[in-house]
């Protein structure tokens, strides 16, 4: 199979794997295996800043702790890409002692001999890098930049995918916490009537008087009755007002 | 071709929403399901796992004896749409045999229902109903109409989300709140009688149903006997 007949499979693969089922920690750690393989280099990490804006591995393309550790410094590639909203290169690690003190020497332990990375963005956001190391040194082929590029583009388009989707999935909490709420209160009208021997009207009023007094919103008063956690007596006892 | 069956039903819910507009959207979408599939009725459902919980929309307010019975009977293509997350097409409802849904085939067949045919209405993996297209005459779908059912649940569960999105978090949206007959009596009857016979709101709701199908009476009226106090059901 040529070269480029793989690389298009892989796109594929990925815009298959973003529609179908679609669970980005394990669509990340998909994107960095097929990072690996297209673009020639050891190892390959996803980074993506957190609320206080520091750098967090999310997908690697393998368990190693090497590559987690030297994921993981306080300078490097990941770092200063991210910072400066551009892609980074390194061709020869041990040149760069100075330029990053604590990444540079850990990964020359580590087997690696070069590094590059290109910002992940959202919008006209950089939230995070893809980071790749190599056993060589040397630049990354002139061709495969775009393709690294689209790479890392796609891994944008899985995030904004998953925030789509998350977004999507809290309307749906909601609707069905609205149609459970409604339910449970009728219930719990119920409930509290043939209890208290009183009328449905007069068990609603004990129950919104229950919730005011209490500072509750009504649906929890009556989840509360009908779990059993609030007992007739304590409603009873509720000045109606 | 997918493009050209969501163009169809678009313009279809467009053209039901500019003939009522009292009706909400959801209706509208149920509505255009009418009109492209030739259907007796359909109707929106919500479900909250597993349970019949809301009904979004309707095609007209003459379809709501047989989306009752989904509740009435604890039967019919809805749970199964649910459960399997997949169509469930049945052509002819009365050549059943009582091997699949018992009570709801005839029960529908004697509602001039022949076939049935439910649509899960999913965003990926969360579910939040069922759409239920209910036909007069006998027979499956084809192809095409399968695709029309299939963009018309997906619609459906756009516009119920879209809905929603325009409310307080903590409430339905007034379009999804519309509320099928002795609605809040059903569960005031539920809770009534866990408290009566010493039994949890689940067993409550199974008993509220049995009695009803045994006396031959609707959901609606048993649970407005009991609520009224007209009738007491006592342990088994």
């Amino acid at each position: 199979m040529t070269r480029e007949r793989r690389v298009v499979e892989v796109f594929v693969e990925l815009a298959d794997t973003l529609v179908e089922d679609f669970d980005v920690v394990d669509f990340m750690h998909r994107l960095a295996l097929r990072c690996v393989e297209l673009l020639d280099c050891a190892e390959v990490g996803l980074l993506l800043a957190d609320r206080s804006g520091s750098l967090q591995v999310i997908a690697s393309s393998s368990e190693r702790l090497d590559a987690l550790d030297v994921l993981g410094c306080d300078d490097g590639p990941c770092i200063e890409c991210y910072s400066r909203a551009s892609a980074i290169a390194s061709e020869d690690l041990l040149t760069d002692y100075d330029r990053w003190p604590s990444f540079a020497p850990l990964a020359v332990k580590k087997g690696f001999c070069s590094a590059r990375a290109i910002p992940m963005r959202l919008r006209r956001q950089t939230v995070g890098a893809l980071v790749m190391l190599r056993t060589q040194t040397g630049r990354l082929d002139r061709e495969d930049t775009p393709l690294a590029q689209g790479l890392a583009d796609i891994a944008s388009i899985a995030l904004l995918q998953e925030r789509a989707l998350s977004e999507s999935h809290e309307l749906v909490t909601q609707l069905e916490g609205a149609l459970s709420s409604r339910v449970i209160i009728e219930q719990a009208k119920g409930i509290l009537a043939e209890q208290a021997r009183i009328s449905l009207d007069a068990a609603f009023l004990r129950l919104r008087a229950h919730a005011r007094a209490n500072n509750l919103r009504l649906a929890d008063v009556a989840r509360g009755l009908i779990d059993g956690q609030l007992s007739t007596a304590i409603l009873a006892e509720t000045p109606v007002r | 071709m997918a493009a050209d069956h969501t163009h169809a039903v678009l313009q279809a819910v467009a053209e039901a929403g500019s003939r009522d507009e009292t009706t909400s959207i959801v209706d509208w979408v149920c509505s255009a399901a009418v009109a492209l599939l030739s259907l007796e009725g359909a109707g929106v459902s919500l479900m909250v796992d597993g349970e019949l919980r809301g009904v979004a929309g309707v095609s007209d307010p003459g379809i709501a004896l047989v989306q009752e019975l989904h509740l009435s009977l604890g039967e019919g293509p809805c749970v199964g749409a649910w459960e399997t997350r997949a169509p469930v097409i049945e052509g002819e409802l009365s050549a059943l045999g009582g091997v699949r849904w018992p009570m709801f085939a005839p029960a529908a067949v004697e509602q001039g229902v022949s076939a049935v045919f439910a649509f899960p209405m999913a965003l990926g993996r969360i579910r939040i109903g069922v759409l239920v297209l209910y036909r007069e005459r006998a027979g499956g779908l084809s192809a095409d109409e399968l695709a029309y059912g299939l963009v018309l649940a997906g619609v459906a569960t756009n516009m119920v989300l879209s809905l929603q999105a325009g409310a307080p978090s903590d409430e339905l949206h007034g379009m999804l709140a519309g509320e099928p007959p002795h609605w809040a009596e059903i569960h005031q009857a539920t809770g009534i009688l866990s408290v009566q016979l010493g039994v949890s709101l689940e067993e409550a709701f199974v008993r509220l149903r049995a009695h009803a199908f045994a006396q031959n009476l609707s959901l609606g009226d048993v649970a407005s006997q009991i609520v009224n106090r007209r009738l007491r059901l006592a342990p088994a």
